[in-house]
């Protein structure tokens, strides 16, 4: 009998703070802008604004041949849809062009080309040069850049003979190779990071700096009520963000869902698991907004923005660093989205997944535990 | 007036410094942040998995095999026996790309047929598969080449391509990760300290103080820039200094007018950072509001994706961020020589940013002073 009323004592008691804490998310708007507002924002900017297909590279053409052959190479390189041709018939200014940044690469073409050409002379007939200081536009504008030379040397040459080695590839997934497929997956991970890390270190930072939660302590629930209850509404704040941003991807932005519901929400919950215990570790040891705002960006934000995967690929990384990757939360997260997204239901690895988060969350919740005891130093 | 100026920046100094866990956060996280962010961030695809799948047991397929084998970007090869199992490693994301050698990949090479390789990109891993699909693509293509040399279908040489990467012949992913991370970081401390510091005095009710105090509203916003401006100029300069030292990015520029950039950066984001708690009434809303702002700033910026991949609007709402500019002045400044000719363009845009936004700081105060 007195067992019942004491379950049925703490329902109460976490029920009234879990409504206390709501409260307080209702009051101030600025949680609920990071919920429902900059999720459109990054959802958007990642549809349009992040495109790691490069398309439209600024390019010179450096025509100094006056030849057929020149004039019709020229005229190949500003058919190609790739390249924004700038036309100029002295390499120097190509070089100034290249040196201010107006252009990502040139090709000069010289004046001894056509007889290079109608010779068959070995070695450099064209020279390409590309900005390095933009190391991935270099390369993708190197490959163009030969890709042009390269074909219209078979065109050049009559019947294309085709290649010995013929090189087919399929893209699974997403055929188009389109990467706003790729990236809104990662954007709801970022999000997620946001809401679960940075807010809820800031909320229970706050009661800190206020002296509010020495107020908290001072009634009888224990620490762990009080932090389940303070968790339970960013849980369920997580949720439905995610909820709106997987409906966002898939109305607006044309992101099929491959997978099951379900499953985007199974994985999201475990995934606040890790996020929430990674706020309240960084609470707990900063104690004030500002110490826990810059841990915030620097253990949970940037890491999921470069260290789980979504644009930098995990693989490419030196060893050490994939090893601190193993407890980035995103990362997990990350690929599983994107497959659920992309490929379906594949609970093989759904699962290591997510006993990967769980894992990660257990450490972060007993570093806590471990550090926040119901004391007032 | 002086003193008293003097004055109010010491005690935004002390209020900054008070703390040893923001001491030590100020100056082991960015140190940390550069260096494992810096190796992290690459586009280049290295210890790539691939799956095999060889159904010729001819001797062109052992010999294309070991030159995938061989190939740099590759870590492991998984052979499999079916197409099943091929499948079930991709799903998986086992394995980034898979290889299908056909039964008569040998007999075509013999024959002097196009002899056709399968290769299976993971499209969710778009980027590192269209990069990996490329190195393959090389080897496919000098494989048909020497195929064509022995059988003597084409001549020794014909007319080539001279390739040459300036400022950074060896594509070092590094030196653009680590020159951009010196603004990128940077601007994150600059502007969670700036926009924290009148959010706490108000969450505290001590900024109300402040305003009874002497100070006219133009010297409470001087003393309120010092904190950011310090922290960002102590950021950037360590991040210059591990980019010089610790990765031999080599600066090419005259190092005092790369640190005249960097003040002329730091004055805008903290005008930003003011601007933006301007608007706050708590420290959550002014963290929340530095997020909302810098987020889409540090995605149009051109760190992560080229500038002019963006639609046409977008590139024009990237004029408005400073980190735009500085980004184009680091490398500048670091790969290319520039002078003040060249890093002008981007640097009165950052002036007028720093103008604007500090006025309107300014404004914001002496109107709660009246």
């Amino acid at each position: 009998m007195s067992r019942v009323s004491k379950t049925a004592v703490l329902l109460r008691r976490m029920a009234a703070l879990t409504r206390k804490e709501s409260i307080q998310i209702l009051r101030d708007p600025s949680s609920l802008v990071i919920a429902f507002v900059l999720p459109p924002i990054l959802l958007f900017l990642f549809a349009f604004a992040v495109s790691l297909d490069v398309k439209h590279v600024p390019f010179a053409v450096v025509l100094e041949g006056n030849g057929v052959k020149a004039h019709s190479l020229a005229a190949a390189y500003s058919a190609t849809p790739y390249l924004d041709v700038v036309p100029v018939r002295d390499r120097r200014i190509g070089r100034e062009l290249l040196t201010r940044g107006v252009v990502d690469g040139f090709v000069v073409i010289p004046q001894d080309f056509d007889e290079r050409v109608l010779n068959q002379v070995p070695g450099a007939a064209i020279q390409v040069i590309t900005d390095g200081s933009k190391p991935n536009s270099a390369n993708f504008t190197a490959a163009y850049a030969e890709g042009v030379f390269q074909i219209w040397l078979r065109g050049e040459a009559g019947a294309a003979v085709a290649p010995r080695i013929d090189q087919r590839q399929r893209v699974w997934f997403n055929p188009e190779l389109e990467s706003r497929r790729v990236l809104l997956p990662g954007a709801i991970a970022i999000v997620m990071t946001m809401i679960g890390t940075l807010l809820t270190s800031l909320v229970v930072a706050r009661e800190w700096e206020r002296g509010t939660m020495e107020a908290l302590m001072s009634t009888p629930p224990s620490m762990l009520e009080i932090i389940i209850s303070k968790l339970l509404p960013y849980f369920a704040l997580g949720l439905i963000a995610t909820l709106g941003c997987v409906l966002m991807a898939v109305f607006l932005f044309s992101v099929p869902l491959q997978g099951s519901l379900i499953a985007v929400l199974l994985l999201s919950s475990v995934f606040l698991v890790p996020a929430l215990g990674q706020g309240l570790l960084i609470s707990t040891l900063a104690k004030n907004q500002f110490v826990a705002a810059q841990a915030a960006i620097f253990s949970g934000f940037m890491p999921a923005f470069l260290l789980s995967g979504f644009i930098y690929e995990i693989d490419s990384m030196p060893t050490l660093v994939q090893w601190i990757t193993q407890v980035v939360p995103a990362r997990y997260f990350v690929s599983s989205l994107q497959t659920v997204f992309l490929t379906g239901d594949v609970w093989a690895q759904f699962r290591w997944d997510m006993f990967a988060m769980l894992c990660v969350g257990a450490l972060f919740f007993s570093i806590t535990l471990a550090n926040s005891h119901k004391r007032l130093d | 007036m002086l003193y008293r100026l003097q004055m109010s920046v010491v005690k935004e100094i002390l209020s900054l410094l008070r703390d040893p866990a923001s001491r030590r956060l100020l100056i082991g996280a960015p140190i940390l942040q550069t260096l494992v962010f810096s190796t992290a961030a690459t586009l280049e695809v290295s210890n790539a998995d691939v799956a095999l799948l060889n159904q010729d047991a001819g001797r062109w397929s052992y010999e294309y095999v070991a030159r995938v084998i061989g190939a740099r970007f590759v870590d492991e090869i998984v052979i499999v026996q079916s197409m099943e199992e091929m499948t079930e490693l991709i799903d998986r994301r086992q394995v980034l790309i898979g290889l299908h050698l056909q039964a008569d990949f040998s007999r075509d090479v013999e024959a002097g047929r196009p002899a056709s390789v399968q290769v299976i990109l993971d499209g969710r891993r778009a980027n590192a598969a269209q990069v990996a699909s490329g190195y393959l693509a090389e080897i496919s293509a000098t494989l048909g080449v020497e195929l064509e040399q022995r059988d003597g279908v084409s001549a020794r040489g014909s007319p080539g391509v001279e390739l040459r990467h300036w400022f950074n012949p060896n594509l070092h992913f590094r030196w653009f990760i680590v020159t951009s991370l010196s603004a990128l970081l940077t601007m994150m401390l600059t502007l969670v300290t700036t926009s924290l510091s009148i959010a706490q005095e108000r969450e505290l009710g001590t900024f109300d103080q402040v305003l009874v105090s002497p100070l006219n509203s133009a010297e409470i916003i001087i003393s309120k820039t010092v904190p950011g401006l310090m922290v960002g100029v102590f950021v950037g300069l360590l991040i210059v200094l591990i980019a010089v030292y610790g990765f031999g990015v080599p600066l090419t520029s005259n190092p005092l007018l790369l640190f005249a950039s960097l003040l002329l950066f730091l004055f805008s984001v903290v005008g930003l950072g003011l601007a933006i708690s301007a608007f706050c009434q708590t420290q959550q809303q002014a963290i929340l509001g530095v997020f909302i702002g810098t987020i889409p700033m540090i995605l149009i910026s051109g760190f992560m994706t080229p500038v002019e991949n963006m639609p046409v609007w977008l590139q024009v709402a990237a004029e408005l961020s400073p980190l735009k500019h500085m980004l184009i002045i680091i490398q500048g400044c670091f790969l290319k020589s520039w002078g003040v000719a060249e890093i002008w363009p981007h640097a009165w845009p950052m002036l007028l940013i720093a103008l604007v936004t500090l006025s309107f700081a300014t404004v914001v105060v002496k109107s709660r002073l009246e």
